[in-house]
């Protein structure tokens, strides 16, 4: 029998990414995606299900569907995007909620993936250059997507303690950059002059879309347990970072930041407290475990932003690739009406 | 017709509805840099530019005389250890100078975070070659790297001692440095450094303007006495002198999970005891601050 995925967070451009991925595997039966809002890339035979954000249906699905695999990629890390108390909502509560889920009695769940991010270790002046994944952070969190990313990784361990008999991979994503995801830092990079703070010039990591859905893919088909960095190889100044996309630099001044920074998200550049830490003494990870478990990387930190770059250029000259929009009721008639033919299937039964 | 469209599709085993596929580039683009640094922080290129500044106060103000350089290793990891002193010491720049300029090897300077926290130093700092002090970082710099790390063991406490206590080496840590070399396989090469603590000595501390500034120490010292405020950047014009000591093998394989914690101890102990008696040594052959 074929494996049986339920990805959260379907909506987000991780899960939505996977799910196609998974799609084209013959060795996935089922994929059924759940999320607050609707699929925002084209989807196959992947069945999505809307649910709250704190998944409080997540347990009768599970059992349902009797789904050997869980892909949580619903985590925020954009804290500028929900206010503190949705993403705890969605983080905290709704991995509580999916954990219990998993490891409820007589559960049929062998495989939990669940996507962080390298925030967990925050960014300090005393940061060692590059952490390790069994590393502990230096300074202590202060942000909220920072707390609730450790508070996540915390229930996760002790899900993993106290059921040895599913195998938990947990991955923490370095700054991801590509064609189609949006973050505070391609924001950023986006913007007439690329906000920065004097004096400091951080080495930053970077890690390509395609790699990060390869990643995840990657270690869903081998099963491979443990914590993982996923970054790409090196690091960038923050100045090259910026000079690559042709762009000049707007420092703010050192002291009282988070002051000079306020009055920019009144006019829609909103910072977030994490990358202004990560704008004064940047981050690095170390990628050579995911390496040894047999994946390789696409792109370097640096192709990945040259890549971004490249996708940046072309949507300024194209435009904005037309968004996909997700009609319930065609979805449903190509899923499950008797007269669409399911001619590839046949063939290979 | 659509239909066949669509049939075509799915034989093809891609989408059931046609859509258009993402344009994905076939190959990632060539990692082309802007710039020279590296995942440290360090640029050849800013590098480069501090030994053409600081060679001549390296050749005349200084007069640097080093012995026994040849017993720095021309390859594989080593930890440059040495004495600190100066309240803005002037060892750590004279000796990356020295090796780098003589040996043609880059050394990174395992140094307290103190300065990244520090606008415009700090960018500087790194990319001269300066990489925080953390066991990771020695770890990677010696075994994965093979390259050169300096380390001052005695830290702040070192440079933070009155000019009263000059040459008396302070506690080496706990003895950190002998275990990563352990862990790095790597030997130890100790360096003893005479006129560095004259050069900067200092007078005084000012302990309420540290805790204001978050420094370990402010220092008053006898530069800023004649100099003014010019005084925290120009050290006095002391005769340098380096002396390499032989370096230290360890007979314990690298990777090891734990240390013994005594032999640690003593092998820093007997490190630090042979840099001081090196130190009064060449103390006894110093006719002068100034000229040596």
């Amino acid at each position: 029998m074929g494996r049986r995925v339920l990805i959260t967070g379907l909506a987000s451009f991780w899960g939505g990414r996977v799910a196609q991925a998974l799609e084209a595997d013959p060795a996935v039966d089922v994929i059924v995606g759940l999320d607050t809002t609707e699929p925002t890339v084209p989807l196959d035979r992947t069945e999505f299900v809307r649910a709250d954000q704190s998944y409080s249906i997540l347990n009768r699905i599970v059992t349902a569907t009797k789904v050997d695999t869980i892909l949580h990629t619903f985590l925020v890390v954009d804290s500028t995007r929900v206010s503190g108390r949705a993403m705890h909502e969605q983080n905290v509560i709704g991995t509580m909620n999916l954990l219990a889920a998993a490891g409820s009695h007589g559960s049929s769940v062998r495989h939990v993936v669940v996507k962080s991010s390298t925030l967990v270790y925050g960014s300090s002046s005393q940061d060692p250059t590059w952490y390790r994944e069994d590393m502990p952070r230096v300074a202590a969190a202060h942000s909220r997507v920072e707390r609730s990313l450790a508070e996540v990784e915390s229930y996760l361990r002790d899900f993993a303690d106290d059921n040895p008999h599913v195998v938990v991979t947990l991955m923490r994503f370095a700054n991801v950059v590509g064609t189609d995801i949006v973050t505070p830092i391609t924001r950023a990079l986006q913007l007439p002059l690329v906000p920065s703070i004097f004096g400091f010039d951080p080495l930053l990591q970077f890690v390509e879309e395609d790699d990060v859905v390869r990643s995840i893919e990657f270690v869903t088909r081998q099963r491979v347990p443990g914590v993982f960095n996923v970054a790409g190889d090196g690091r960038l100044p923050w100045s090259e970072v910026a000079a690559m996309c042709g762009k000049r630099l707007a420092p703010m001044p050192p002291f009282a930041t988070e002051w000079a920074a306020a009055p920019l998200s009144a006019i829609g550049i909103a910072i977030p407290p994490e990358l202004l830490e990560l704008l004064r003494y940047g981050r690095g990870v170390d990628n050579s475990r995911l390496k040894a478990a047999g994946f390789e990387y696409r792109y370097t930190s640096a192709g990945a932003v040259r890549n971004f770059v490249r996708a940046v250029r072309l949507q300024r000259t194209v435009g904005a690739r037309s968004a996909y929009r997700y009609e319930q009721d065609v979805e449903q008639f190509f899923r499950h009406s008797p007269a669409v033919v399911h001619e590839p299937e046949e063939n290979m039964t | 017709m659509p239909g066949t469209e669509r049939s075509l599709e799915t034989s093809a085993g891609a989408a059931l509805v046609p859509v258009a596929l993402p344009v994905r580039t076939p190959e990632p683009p060539a990692d082309r840099r802007l710039s020279d640094v590296d995942g440290w922080g360090r640029s050849e290129h800013v590098r480069a530019i501090a030994r053409r500044l600081y060679d001549p106060v390296y050749r005349h103000w200084f007069r640097v005389e080093w012995e026994g350089l040849d017993k720095i290793p021309t390859e594989g990891g080593a930890l440059l250890v040495a004495n600190h002193a100066g309240a803005i010491p002037s060892d750590a720049p004279v000796i990356m100078h020295g090796i780098e300029t003589e040996l043609h090897r880059p050394v990174y300077g395992l140094a307290d975070d103190l300065f990244r926290a520090v606008p415009v130093v700090g960018t500087l700092w790194s990319r001269a070659g300066g990489v925080v002090a953390h066991p990771e970082n020695a770890y990677r710099l010696l075994r994965d790297e093979r390259q050169l790390a300096l380390v001052f063991p005695e830290g702040t406490k070192g440079t933070g001692k009155l000019f009263g206590e000059r040459y008396q080496l302070r506690r080496f840590g706990r003895g950190g440095f002998v275990e990563i070399a352990m862990r790095a396989g790597v030997p130890i090469v100790p360096i003893a450094v005479t006129g560095a603590e004259e050069a900067m000595p200092m007078l005084g501390k000012l302990p309420g303007l540290a805790r204001l500034l978050h420094l370990p120490y402010a220092p008053v010292t006898a530069n800023m006495v004649v100099f003014g405020p010019l005084g925290l950047v120009i050290p006095f014009p002391a005769k340098l002198r380096l002396r390499v000591l032989d370096p230290v093998h360890f007979d314990v394989g690298p990777d090891q999970e734990r240390y013994s914690r005594s032999k640690v101890m003593d092998e820093a102990e007997a490190i630090r005891v042979r840099l001081q008696e090196t130190l009064y040594d060449m103390l006894r052959d110093r006719r002068s601050v100034w000229f040596g």
